[in-house]
């Protein structure tokens, strides 16, 4: 019925009213227009990543590479310092998705059994930290105490758990039909064959979900990296190498990147302008690889989140 | 004496049943101690990193000194809380935290809506998808990548000021970071241009709620596209821009901290300064923790009331109006 409403509505649309037209026209141009506002400074960045350094300060470069050159990559990634922290992100990605959304889905099991007795007062106790929270100082006094300053793992302890990703698994077990868990229950199936067995693979399109966020969130992470770890260089990440040489050319334009690139000395053909576009793709290139396969699950997610929270 | 007894007897089964339920809830507690094990390692996980940090708040009552035990310290009451708000500093910072706060609420739901809107209209599927796709992508990437876009945009030899001359809008470049009365507006085009396409996923979902009904009845009527967009879908997701922007008002003093901090220079300081960085500022950098934790004990306290009367708002208008 509606679907026969529908092919209706479109036949009749072919004759349009010229309100419509313009309507349209106008609808079109502006998304058109979003579109190229929010691409072309990227695709600049990648052509002048892709020009050769010394003639990308003549400036000119649109969305096409004048001389091309693998130069400013092969620069990028043969640096030592670059290279490790690109590793170091990476790693914190995997370890730090991995671990987030296995101990985030376990304890949004738990709270989703109406049987539980602490159920209550685990959802309160992480609820709660929405609202308050320590702030800057008292947690970087405890994480110190913690002995975790210039330790891998003080980017993966304090954010292994996020509220907003564990009301998001919530809702979806509570929405699973309930007859798959009660019947795993009749079966004899405890607590955990039952979250490995049954819940886990049920959740892969909110688990998607939770790695994508999560994973994004690992991978552009710069503060923790600048408050603990900045004076241990070999646990520099991308994101915050990256955050380093913007600060040094801070509000300035491409001249001045160059002759502190020539103060600097020994660089060569390689500029900081050019630099800074390389490094701005290795730093977003895997994002922009993976979220379009996950939009589907991410849209969903978040509606959920929207509408429970 | 029947009152008695009675009275009597529900006592004692009153007092029986309190160990009862004790002991029941044990009970319980060993028969589900799976969901205890998956469940108890992660609350003492939150204990230790999201709660004992808020014993650090009694820094702000004191001359906090790092080499000393807790013992030692000095307690000074409200001295710190005092000294922020006569400092013209704090107040500036606050100004700003508002304002661009405000700028963030207003210009976020605006473009959102706005966008939501258009993209509703279109009928062409996989354009829409293209232009959603493409519109998701700048919330993504990360403030440090955002941020290092926005100042080549903005550069003096960037395209804004390239466009800007070549139209004759302009004799000579413009310094846009240097200038700071201009901070908020870069700000307010940069958060609209990171996550004006991620915030209409919201509304695009209230808009498939919206029953088809209405718009054929409206059709009949004989009402144009926009006349049914006005009338029709706007007041469709009415319920959820209520409760989302109800939200919002309980972040008043979140106006985030990366994109500020990330397009602060000593130019635009008394512009971009907000709460956040002024918090780092003071603790990391000057080593003055009493006083940071003082500012930022006021901000959490602030945001816990506002979040809660918001939240509670928000429900009792949730339940009238979207269940």
């Amino acid at each position: 019925m509606t679907v026969l409403t529908i092919k209706r509505r479109k036949k009749q649309r072919i004759r349009m009213s010229p309100s419509d037209i313009v309507f349209e026209v106008v609808n079109y141009t502006l998304l058109i227009l979003l579109m190229v506002v929010t691409l072309y400074p990227f695709l600049n960045t990648l052509a002048v990543s892709f020009n050769d350094a010394t003639d990308s300060l003549r400036g000119g470069i649109y969305l096409w590479p004048r001389k091309w050159t693998l130069e400013n990559y092969k620069f990028v990634f043969e640096e030592a310092t670059i290279f490790n922290a690109t590793m170091i992100s990476a790693l914190r990605t995997v370890i730090g998705t991995v671990l987030t959304v296995f101990c985030s889905a376990m304890v949004a099991y738990t709270i989703s059994r109406p049987e539980y007795v602490l159920r209550k007062f685990v959802t309160i106790a992480f609820i709660l930290t929405m609202y308050v929270n320590g702030g800057l100082i008292p947690t970087y006094l405890l994480i110190r105490d913690l002995g975790l300053i210039g330790s891998f793992w003080v980017y993966i302890w304090p954010g292994l758990i996020g509220v907003f990703n564990l009301i998001i698994i919530r809702s979806f077990i509570e929405n699973l039909p309930d007859n798959i868990l009660e019947s795993a229950k009749i079966d004899g199936a405890g607590d955990f064959r039952t979250f490995f067995h049954i819940v886990l693979p049920l959740c892969t399109p909110v688990l998607a979900t939770v790695a994508l966020f999560t994973g994004v969130w690992q991978w552009n992470s710069w503060f923790d990296v600048f408050l603990y770890n900045s004076s241990y260089e070999h646990l520099s990440t991308l994101q915050y190498e990256l955050q380093k040489i913007l600060q040094h050319s801070n509000a300035s334009n491409r001249t001045v990147d160059f002759t502190a690139a020539g103060a600097q000395g020994g660089i060569g053909q390689v500029t900081p302008y050019a630099i800074r576009a390389t490094m701005t793709i290795v730093a977003s290139v895997p994002i922009i690889m993976v979220y379009p396969f996950l939009q589907k699950y991410f849209v969903k997610g978040m509606m959920v989140g929207g509408v429970k929270e | 004496m029947m009152d008695n007894n009675l009275l009597l007897t529900g006592m004692s089964v009153a007092a029986e049943q309190k160990p009862r339920g004790l002991k029941r809830f044990f009970k319980l507690l060993v028969q589900q101690r799976a969901l205890v094990l998956m469940s108890i390692p992660f609350v003492v996980w939150l204990f230790i990193f999201k709660y004992l940090p808020l014993w650090g708040w009694t820094i702000a009552f004191q001359d906090f000194k790092p080499a000393k035990s807790f013992w030692e310290q000095e307690w000074v009451g409200f001295k710190h809380f005092a000294f922020l708000f006569n400092d013209d500093r704090f107040l500036l910072v606050l100004r700003n935290t508002i304002v661009m706060s405000l700028i963030n609420l207003v210009l976020g739901f605006t473009t959102a809506i706005t966008l939501a809107l258009l993209l509703n209209e279109v009928r062409h599927l996989l354009f829409k998808r293209v232009v959603q796709t493409v519109s998701y992508l700048p919330h993504f990437l990360s403030w440090v990548v955002a941020v290092g876009i926005i100042q080549n945009v903005l550069a003096p030899d960037g395209i804004v000021n390239e466009l800007l001359m070549r139209l004759g809008l302009i004799d000579s470049e413009i310094l846009f970071m240097g200038k700071g009365e201009w901070f908020w507006g870069i700000y307010g085009a940069s958060i609209v241009w990171k996550d004006v396409g991620w915030n209409t996923i919201v509304y695009l979902a209230a808009m498939t709620m919206i029953d088809p009904a209405q718009y054929e009845a409206a059709e009949i009527d004989g009402a144009g596209r926009f006349k049914k967009m006005w009338h029709i879908t706007l007041p469709g997701i009415k319920p959820v821009i209520v409760v989302l922007l109800i939200m919002q008002i309980g972040y008043l003093l979140e106006s985030g901290f990366e994109a500020q901090y990330l397009m602060m220079n000593g130019m635009n300081m008394d512009y971009s300064e907000n709460l956040d960085i002024f918090v780092l500022k003071y603790g990391i950098n000057q080593f003055n923790y009493s006083l940071s934790v003082a500012a930022s004990m006021f901000k959490t306290v602030v945001s816990f009331i506002l979040l809660f009367a918001a939240n509670n708002i928000a429900k009792r208008l949730g339940e009238a109006r979207l269940y």
